[in-house]
């Protein structure tokens, strides 16, 4: 491979890594406080990369000694991180304006987990997939805490930073094992060592491995028992810092998750299927009863996050090898992240302009929105309607893919807790509706502003859960790249 | 046959609320009558829809089928049949009157209202239309949503637990209906409805595992039969009616619950009636504690609202009683299949005399709430002097709904039990107790109680009779419980065509 086509391949991230040294060089030179062109600047190079990245589709290449592939699935995944990256830099404009003098940094720190999200995408080593998992930890815990006068905030950066550091050492841990019973940290490599009959007795390292693997991706992805970080990091952490939490490194977690499992350890296919399928009904009842017990809508939205990590965990058990049917899991998580993508960020675009206009998440305070803000409160309805799986809506097409793999695969104790679930949902999400709907609003009722940028995100978001709840064809399509993994099982 | 008709039927009201949102919110008055006007399009399009609709030729007509989601193989796939037709009628008349009777008691929030209930008209007729199951499905939770707004900003007092409750339940039942369909689907290997339909009742793949095909059975019976709502799953419905706003509550008992029943001749019998006619005997026996129970707790009520909320459980029960003797039929042989198309007949008739009746009730019980403010039927008395007029609608209305012969009532039941006498008479002989007690019911609980009596002059001295909008919602219904009375020929042969076809198709 020449270095041309290795450049053309990286390209992607190399306008990533541009656009973060051009803010933080820009920065430097530019004396003036208001740096309003930060946010514009790191919009354009995520934009730009992500057209790069979508260029890419239809190859299946491995590049830098097999580090790093670019693949269907992969640029599946460039477009999801990236698309959350866009998004949250729009959400976090008018959020960070009044509240930090530091913001061209803020931009530059986005777009360095966005960079590292894509590496996690392509991710097809066990070592790129530590840098990748470490690179987009170890920034995420500065944006958390970026607010350091905030305490919440301060807080919330410290439970995410032990919680992270301790579950990577584990998840080094487990590395270390696979590396030392099979040599090597490649993942194919590492597929056909284990299918090379080696003895049982190697499936005795690997099951721990396998576990201790899971405390990393469980914690980026916010998996019960690896998730106790996250209400607390929600709740704090400044509000556009949330939204990009919940679903780009959720998203790129589930994509290192699955390559990892799927391309690197399908001999062990039973053991970590069962694994996951104990977390994943663990993960929705769990998240779910939780979630209907808060009174703070960010807390609410980081237990609802956390069990629809467990319905999309459904698709990565329930996975099947027919090549026929359209139900092969894998496209049921991947369609089911990209709708949870415009869903969530557009349930929290409501969150970030509530709180700017009034300082409160907590949820009886929505009382009445419909009266103060009609377009807000109906199109709030629409996110939340499509979090609780309603036709129509991008949500419902997520987990009619999801729940179709497990009735596939006739694993219907799988698919029957996860409806029970979804009607468990129903309640909190209804609980916000009835506040913003049915309660009078409290005087003045004062309509609350959005600011520009927010209208765009919302604009895109709503156009986007519908799209995908109504004409999921071309979505399908995209996420068909999924088969690939599957190919190498 | 190149227009489109049921899917200008179907989509006119959305995107007639759609373009609604461009009226600013102070114009109540254009809303309102913009909304009536958008209403009427599907009226009229139903009625002819019912009239150029082929009896002779029977089955599936004004077929459209595009692919939707070709992946899935899921098409947009619609047509009625003469089940249907009515049905849509029905949907478009109510949800007309609706309109018109809230035009003149809807003050608050009314912009959102009148769209919100487009909406809701949209996802009725959607479901009476669709022949795909993702079709099927997306419309029928899609009159969820409106409709739980609804309860709960324009309802009573205890409208959010109302609501909410409405909400879950119905949600409980759909997510079951949704594994179902999941199950069919890798059965089948397409979304179809008539497709799924025409292989069962060849093949009979399910025949291999009984299980599933019992799960699946089931897990459709729950979405059903909650709408419905057969006993134990109606404890939504006393709440949900009660507090809903008056056209609310007329829609709910109107048209929703007909949802339900219409999913069991749609779906349940045609895909599984093997499931269907193994457990008839349970079905059969929660029909008639539905019919006797319903009744009985009728009896109980104090509230006027809740007695006619009651009543709908029970008068649902008919419907169930004449799914499961058909269903039971099947195991019987050709000996009884006139029985068993009589007793479907009378199901598909009592859904659509039970929308007229009691939709026209729910009407009748907003009329008076909104005079005197309360539905105690102690405080009333005597009223049959101080408001004759009402007085004479209501005994109609009434006597229709406890099975006068002469009224359209009287025919659904004659054929439910006619029907289910000669397959399950057990059944049939428990069931008729419900119609004693809907007679003592409406005679002495609404006549006497009501109409009867001393007036207390001091107390509703100042009521007054219906106005002329009330009467002209109260007219088209009447016109039908007394048309159907005595001469239900026409819409009974819509149905004897459909359901005859389709015993025929399931022996």
């Amino acid at each position: 491979m020449t270095l041309a086509q290795i450049i053309e391949l990286l390209l992607p991230q190399l306008i990533l890594l541009i656009t973060v040294l051009a803010i933080f060089i820009a920065d430097l030179a530019d004396t003036r406080k208001e740096k309003g062109w930060a946010p514009y600047v790191a919009l354009a190079g995520i934009l730009l990369a992500l057209v790069v990245s979508s260029l890419h589709w239809g190859r299946e290449v491995a590049l830098l000694g097999n580090m790093l592939r670019v693949d269907r699935f992969s640029v599946f995944f460039n477009g999801v991180v990236l698309a959350a990256s866009a998004l949250s830099v729009l959400l976090a404009i008018s959020y960070m304006r009044p509240r930090t003098p530091y913001r061209a940094e803020f931009y530059a720190l986005l777009t360095v987990v966005a960079l590292a999200m894509t590496l996690a995408a392509g991710a097809n080593n066990i070592l790129m997939v530590y840098l990748a998992m470490e690179s987009i930890s170890i920034t995420s815990y500065v944006l958390v805490g970026y607010l350091r006068q905030d305490a919440k905030a301060n807080e919330a950066a410290i439970k995410y930073f032990l919680y992270g550091a301790a579950t990577s050492a584990m998840m080094l841990y487990g590395m270390s094992l696979l590396f030392g019973i099979s040599g090597t940290l490649d993942l194919k490599e590492l597929a056909d060592f284990f299918a090379a009959g080696v003895p049982e007795t190697s499936r005795w390292i690997a099951f721990p491995a396998m576990v201790l693997l899971l405390a990393g991706f469980g914690f980026k992805t916010a998996l019960v028992p690896f998730h106790q970080w996250s209400p607390d990091t929600y709740e704090g952490a400044p509000t556009p810092v949330t939204a990009f939490l919940s679903v780009g490194p959720k998203a790129a977690g589930f994509a290192i998750l699955m390559r990892v499992f799927i391309t690197g350890l399908p001999r062990f296919y039973t053991d970590w299927a069962a694994l996951l399928a104990g977390i994943s009904i663990v993960t929705m009842t769990l998240g779910n009863l939780v979630a209907l017990r808060q009174s703070n809508i960010k807390r609410m939205l980081a237990y609802s996050s956390i069990a629809h990590a467990g319905y999309i965990l459904i698709g990565v058990v329930c996975l099947s090898l027919s090549t026929t049917s359209p139900f092969n899991g894998i496209n049921g998580a991947m369609i089911y992240l990209l709708a949870y993508l415009f869903t969530n960020v557009g349930a929290f675009l409501t969150v970030i302009a509530f709180e700017e206009a009034t300082g409160s998440t907590t949820i009886a305070d929505y009382a009445g929105l419909m009266k103060r803000s009609p377009w807000l409160a109906v199109t709030m309805l629409v996110f939340l309607l499509s979090l609780t799986g309603i036709p129509s809506t991008g949500g419902f097409i997520g987990k009619l893919f999801v729940f179709g793999a497990a009735i596939q695969v006739q694993f219907y104790l799988l698919a029957i807790v996860g409806i029970i679930n979804s009607a468990i949902a129903a309640f909190y999400y209804l609980n916000v509706v009835r506040y913003m709907f049915f309660t009078p609003a409290p005087e003045p009722a004062s309509p609350v502003p959005v600011p520009r940028p927010l209208r765009w995100v919302l604009a895109v978001c709503l156009v986007m859960t519908f799209v995908i709840g109504l004409y999921p064809q071309p979505f399908m399509n995209l996420a068909a790249g999924g088969a690939g993994l599957l190919a190498s099982l | 046959m190149n227009f489109p008709i049921l899917t200008v039927i179907t989509f006119v009201p959305v995107i007639g609320a759609i373009v609604g949102l461009l009226i600013p919110k102070e114009q109540e008055k254009t809303i309102k009558w913009y909304s009536v006007a958008v209403s009427l399009i599907p009226l009229v399009l139903s009625i002819i829809l019912w009239v150029t609709y082929d009896n002779a030729a029977g089955g599936m007509q004004f077929v459209e089928k595009v692919p939707w989601i070709p992946t899935l193989g899921v098409t947009y796939h619609v047509g009625v049949d003469g089940i249907s037709v009515p049905m849509i009628f029905l949907t478009a008349l109510l949800t007309t009157l609706s309109l018109f009777y809230s035009a003149y008691t809807i003050h608050t929030r009314v912009k959102e209202y009148f769209l919100l209930f487009l909406l809701l008209e949209t996802g009725m007729f959607g479901v009476f239309v669709a022949l795909d199951f993702v079709l099927f499905y997306v419309f029928w939770e899609v009159g969820l949503v409106p409709m739980y707004l609804l309860i709960g900003i324009w309802g009573g007092q205890n409208r959010l637990y109302a609501a909410i409750k409405f909400f879950i339940y119905t949600l409980v039942g759909s997510v079951a209906m949704l594994l179902a369909i999941l199950y069919i689907y890798f059965n089948v290997g397409s979304f179809d409805i008539l497709e799924a339909t025409a292989r069962f009742s060849q093949v009979r793949p399910f025949m291999q595992n009984f299980t599933a095909v019992s799960l699946a059975f089931w897990a459709f019976f729950l979405a059903f039969a909650i709408k419905v709502p057969s006993f134990p799953f109606h404890t939504w419905l006393p709440d949900a009616h009660t507090e809903a706003p008056t056209a609310g509550s007329v829609i709910l008992a109107g048209i929703l619950l007909k949802l339900g029943a219409y999913g069991f001749l749609r779906i349940v019998l045609p895909i599984f009636p093997e499931a269907f006619s193994y457990y008839a005997p349970a079905v059969g026996v929660l029909a008639v504690i539905s019919i006797v129970y319903g009744a009985l707790v009728c009896m109980a009520q104090w509230d006027l609202k809740r007695l006619i909320a009651y009543s709908s459980v029970s008068h649902m029960g008919y419907v169930m009683l004449g799914l499961a003797a058909a269903a039971a039929s099947l195991t019987r042989g050709e000996a009884v299949t006139n029985s068993a198309a009589m007793a479907l007949n009378g199901a598909a008739l009592q859904m659509f005399n039970h929308g007229i009746i009691t939709g026209g009730l729910f009407f009748l019980v907003g009329v008076i709430y909104e005079r005197a403010h309360t539905r105690d039927l102690h405080v009333f008395g005597g009223l049959g002097a101080k408001l004759p007029y009402y007085y004479g609608i209501m005994a109609v209305t009434g006597f229709a709904s406890l099975g006068l012969p002469g009224l359209a009532g009287f025919w659904s039941e004659f054929f439910v039990f006619r029907g289910t006498f000669a397959i399950i008479p057990i059944y049939a002989v428990i069931g008729v107790l419900g119609v004693i007690f809907t007679a003592a019911y409406i005679l002495w609980k609404i006549i006497q109680y009501m109409f009867l009596g001393p007036f207390n002059e001091e107390r509703w001295g100042k009521l007054t009779d219906m106005e002329l909008f009330e009467k002209v919602t109260m007219w088209p219904l009447v016109i039908f419980m007394v048309l159907f009375g005595i001469y239900p020929t026409p819409i009974l042969n819509l149905f004897n065509a459909a359901t005859t076809a389709l015993m025929g198709r399931l022996l």
